[in-house]
């Protein structure tokens, strides 16, 4: 209003101009605001895989309910992170695709709400436990996803029992068909180890990261990593440091290349590698880790879901949209199609079945543990690594204490908070 | 800095005669130069006050005033017929405000408060998130059938438990069975004197709708009705209860009372918090925290030395290496030079981050090109040996940096007169001795001032550090999370982006400060020094 200093008709020229960026301006930034006049446009973060395959029901639901999504195309690993400072601005989204170990991060920060699932028992309880915070139930988890042994049939076609027989098979085609690691298993950048890639085998010597309480939740008040059958991991990642079956320098990139070009009979790896292996054209058997310490060799599992802001402006809009539609069996069968990964519900899951490969994957799956969710996780993550790494490549001295040391540390942290 | 001294004469604005100034006495040319500048004027009026609404409706009563301040001041300065260094100074000052000053108090703002992970947000939004994380849903609870009704703008849920008993009720007004609903199926759709929500108006009220919270019966403790689609409710029953005149929460089953503890979270008397948490201004304890904890300020001390070193010395290496070469292909003798001075230009014409990466993949130890092609198969641990990885960062930097330094090097070298070299060389000087007598001081007086920038820069190098070693390899005894080449700016972003510890933007505000009063000491030094080697001219 400061503006009226009329001067002849000439202004009225720019008044016009004026009151027409006056309405541009208005569209334009109700957009992006998701302020109360707009109600009718739903934010969601996807991946460029997810944004794909839900391309036909996003717009079914945009039909049926009369309003728009907004999709934004994000980096995968980026999402919780954006999420976490963008939602207390206002601008964040109203619906986000995040990994479930992002999930105690994200209730820490009071961004996600609870949701209702009518029947959770729709869905593996594996997934459901993944989403699952502090007795809440936060996301509807949509694809599963865990490593698994996948051995090259032409040049071993027969399965083994331990870890210590593949080992010796893999060592014993070593030097022949151009076979020059007996087992691939990838690490670290720098000489980190990967303890996500290595953590079935850590599981069976009897050595989870953190025991659980009654109903499954993890405790991270009780750290186990370092209890007898930890001590004879570390010793074990020493002898195969030292030995070669462990070999630092085979980061993610040269692993599944190595593999891929018949340099090694197995490889531990998950599902993202799938598509790679299927080119390279030999005949592969995805089947459990064999277990190296006696006790059964269980992955990580790791669940993806779809979680509503609380921040969130359009949350009936936004629960609708998550509960109704991701939870459909038609969602899950489009993403489990468009990234091979095993779909959280049980029908969908059923019937990926008829995919041997996914199901391979699945049953793996299906005796693997959660990862933690826990923020406590985050503190054991780069410890771990750097600790595997160093007892590998034998720097670390004697294996049993660097474990212990580092399993100390990682308490003295989560004590710190 | 020197290329301005022949600018002057056009920077004093040129007095009236120039047609498109807006000078109020201009013929033809004056009018149309005013229409653009009202359209403009008017374009930049209709955004700010639309900003102005906006700010008004979020009670964001400072940025308001500051908006109206500055839009009134704008007219004043561009209506008015005087104010002409004022019309072309405005512009930049309102960039220099937005991108450099705003930025700046914001980042000191933010050093002083707790803000990261668990302290986010608000107050509010911390304690409508823990009611909400309260909040449990009955377990068995059947699924109620409900329809939003609204009377006098109050919205009511009208319930059809699974029994078929039709009752309505709203936020704390407990269920009360109606028997003249209307039916469709056996779910009660309307009831008279209430008005049923459409889909379009349920999509309006959102928020109003899924914290409408209906009590069961009078006793708080069998729970509430929640609905999140406006469809289907459950019943939900709280662990914790706020209460707004005291300011705390109760935890119903455990009788604890948690109260504001003026550290930005609720907590009871020994300790434990509830999360969320919000924002609060703590005063100077992040730099206290930054120089007291001795977690941080053990390896801090490490870090900052290793920060000098590495930008000392990438200074340094760089300078004598694109010294070296940009004499040596001065040299009039020397043949090719153009296909050498391109030849030696590409590893700046790469981006730094990609460059980084590409070595970091070269001195992979078993599968990288030095150890495989150069070294005949050594198996060095470029990388994750503390020392080694020090001398690899600065050799990887020397590759990238010797470009830089040629170039300026070379385009200095040849401003130096040729008559003051052959004067020396008549003299009788050694090629040696010219260079260290003449050419280097001559050289130095247009170059300091790009090393100390360069010195500023490598200081904050965190593309190299990040993409190449990542700050690693870290000694596995160590009680956090700093690696051998951690240099000041990647461990800011360890503490601010860190997976290992959560995020602390407060804490790597407070560092980024402490890194700016190094560089900007060090930098005001420097130039003041070199102004002492311009009295060589």
């Amino acid at each position: 209003m400061t503006v009226k200093t009329p001067r002849r008709s000439l202004l009225l020229a720019g008044a016009a101009l004026a009151g027409g960026a006056l309405v541009l301006s208005g569209c334009s930034a109700s957009d992006g605001g998701g302020g109360e006049s707009d109600t009718s446009t739903l934010t969601v973060w996807l991946d460029a895989n997810r944004a794909e395959a839900l391309g036909d029901v996003i717009s079914d639901f945009e039909e049926e309910n009369d309003v728009t999504v907004d999709v934004v195309q994000k980096d995968f690993p980026a999402i919780a992170g954006d999420f976490t400072q963008q939602a207390p601005t206002g601008k964040g989204p109203d619906v986000v695709i995040a990994p479930h170990d992002a999930l105690g991060q994200l209730v820490t920060n009071g961004i996600v709400e609870p949701i209702t699932l009518e029947n959770p028992d729709d869905f593996q309880e594996v997934a459901i436990q993944a989403v699952s915070y502090e007795g809440q139930v936060y996301g509807v988890p949509v694809s599963i996803e865990n490593v698994a042994l996948i051995r090259n049939t032409d040049l071993d076609p027969n399965a083994h029992a331990t870890f210590d027989e593949l080992v010796s098979a893999g060592q014993a085609l070593v030097g022949q068909n151009g076979v020059e690691y007996p087992v691939i298993i990838q690490a670290g950048d720098n000489n980190l180890g990967d303890p996500y890639h290595l953590y079935p085998i850590q599981t069976s010597f009897g050595a989870p990261v953190f025991g659980t309480d009654a109903e499954g939740a993890y405790n991270p008040e009780d750290l186990q990593m370092d209890n007898e059958g930890g001590k004879a991991f570390a010793a074990k990642l020493a002898e195969w440091g030292a030995s070669g079956v462990l070999n630092p320098s085979l980061t993610g990139d040269i692993a599944i290349e190595s593999f891929v070009g018949g340099k090694s009979p197995y490889m531990i790896t998950g599902p993202w590698n799938l598509e790679r292996i299927k080119e390279a054209g030999f005949g592969y058997s995805i089947e459990a880790i064999p277990s190296a310490g006696g006790q059964p060799s269980q992955p990580f599992v790791g669940v993806q879901g779809f979680f509503v802001s609380s921040y969130s402006e359009n949350a009936l809009l936004a629960n609708k949209f998550v509960v109704d539609y991701m939870g459909s069996e038609e969602v899950q069968t489009a993403i489990f199609e468009s990234g091979g990964r095993a779909p959280a519900l049980k029908t969908a899951f059923e019937a990926a079945q008829s995919d041997p490969d996914a199901a391979a994957f699945g049953e793996v799956g299906a005796n693997g543990a959660p990862q933690p969710s826990i923020p406590a996780m985050s503190v054991v993550w780069e410890d771990w690594g750097v600790t595997e790494g160093a007892i590998i490549d034998g720097s670390a001295g004697d294996p049993a204490a660097a474990w212990a040391a580092m399993a100390e540390g990682i308490r003295g942290k989560i004590a710190a908070g | 800095m020197t290329t301005n001294v022949g600018a002057p004469a056009n920077m004093t604005p040129a007095p009236p005669p120039s047609p498109v100034s807006g000078s109020p006495r201009a013929g033809s040319g004056g009018v149309r130069s005013l229409l653009v500048k009202i359209t403009l004027l008017g374009l930049l009026d209709a955004v700010v006050v639309y900003a102005l609404f906006v700010l008004v409706m979020a009670e964001n009563w400072v940025w308001f005033a500051l908006a109206a301040v500055a839009l009134l001041a704008i007219n004043w300065i561009y209506l008015s017929r005087r104010k002409l260094p004022g019309k072309y100074l405005t512009p930049g000052l309102i960039f220099l405000l937005l991108f450099q000053v705003f930025v700046v108090l914001y980042s000191g703002y933010i050093a002083f408060t707790n803000y990261g992970d668990g302290h986010n947000g608000t107050k509010e939004a911390a304690i409508s998130a823990i009611v909400e994380k309260s909040l449990v849903r009955v377990e068995d609870s059947p699924a109620y059938a409900v329809t939003v009704v609204e009377q006098l703008g109050e919205f009511s849920l009208l319930v059809t438990d699974p029994d078929g008993v039709v009752s309505l009720g709203g936020n704390e007004r407990p269920l009360e069975e109606v028997d003249d609903a209307e039916l469709e199926g056996d779910r009660a759709v309307s009831v008279p004197g209430y008005t049923s929500l459409s889909l379009g108006d349920l999509l309006d009220n959102q928020r109003a709708i899924t914290e409408l919270s209906v009590p069961l019966t009078d006793d708080p403790n069998d729970g509430a009705l929640r609905t999140a689609d406006g469809s289907t409710a459950f019943l939900f029953r709280s662990t914790l209860v706020y209460d707004e005149g005291a300011d705390t929460f109760l935890d119903t089953e455990s009788g604890a009372v948690y109260s504001d503890n003026g550290e930005g979270e609720y907590a009871t008397a020994d300790g434990e918090a509830l999360t969320p948490g919000w924002t609060i201004n703590v005063g100077f304890e992040n730099f206290a925290r930054a120089f007291g904890d001795e977690d941080i300020r053990g390896p801090l001390v490490g870090v900052i030395l290793w920060t000098f070193a590495f930008a000392g010395l990438s200074v340094l290496t760089t300078f004598a290496l694109g010294l070296f070469l940009a004499i040596v292909f001065n040299h009039e003798r020397m043949r090719g030079k153009k296909i050498y001075r391109v030849l030696m230009i590409l590893p700046y014409a790469f981006p730094g981050f990609l460059s980084a990466l590409v070595w970091a993949g070269m001195l992979n130890p078993s599968f990288g090109f030095v150890n495989q092609v150069l070294l005949g198969g050594a198996e060095i641990n470029w990388l994750s040996d503390p020392v080694l990885a020090k001398i690899s960062i600065l050799l990887v930097n020397l590759w990238l940096g010797f470009p830089y330094m040629f170039l300026v090097c070379t385009g200095a070298l040849q401003a130096i007169p040729s008559d003051v070299l052959e004067a020396a060389t008549v003299d009788g000087a050694r090629p040696w001795n010219v260079f260290r007598l003449i050419k280097l001081p001559l050289l130095m007086v247009s170059l300091a001032p790009l090393l100390i920038s360069s010195f500023a820069f490598n200081f904050n190098n965190f593309n190299l550090i990040y993409m190449l070693t990542n700050g690693g390899p870290r000694d596995i005894d160590a009680p956090v999370n700093v690696g051998a080449t951690d240099i000041l700016i990647t461990l800011v972003y360890k503490v601010a982006f860190g997976t290992s510890t959560g995020r602390d933007y407060g804490l790597a505000s407070a560092f980024a400060i402490l890194i700016f009063f190094v560089v900007a000491t060090v930098s005001i030094i420097g130039f003041r020094r070199t102004k002492a080697l311009e009295d060589i001219n």
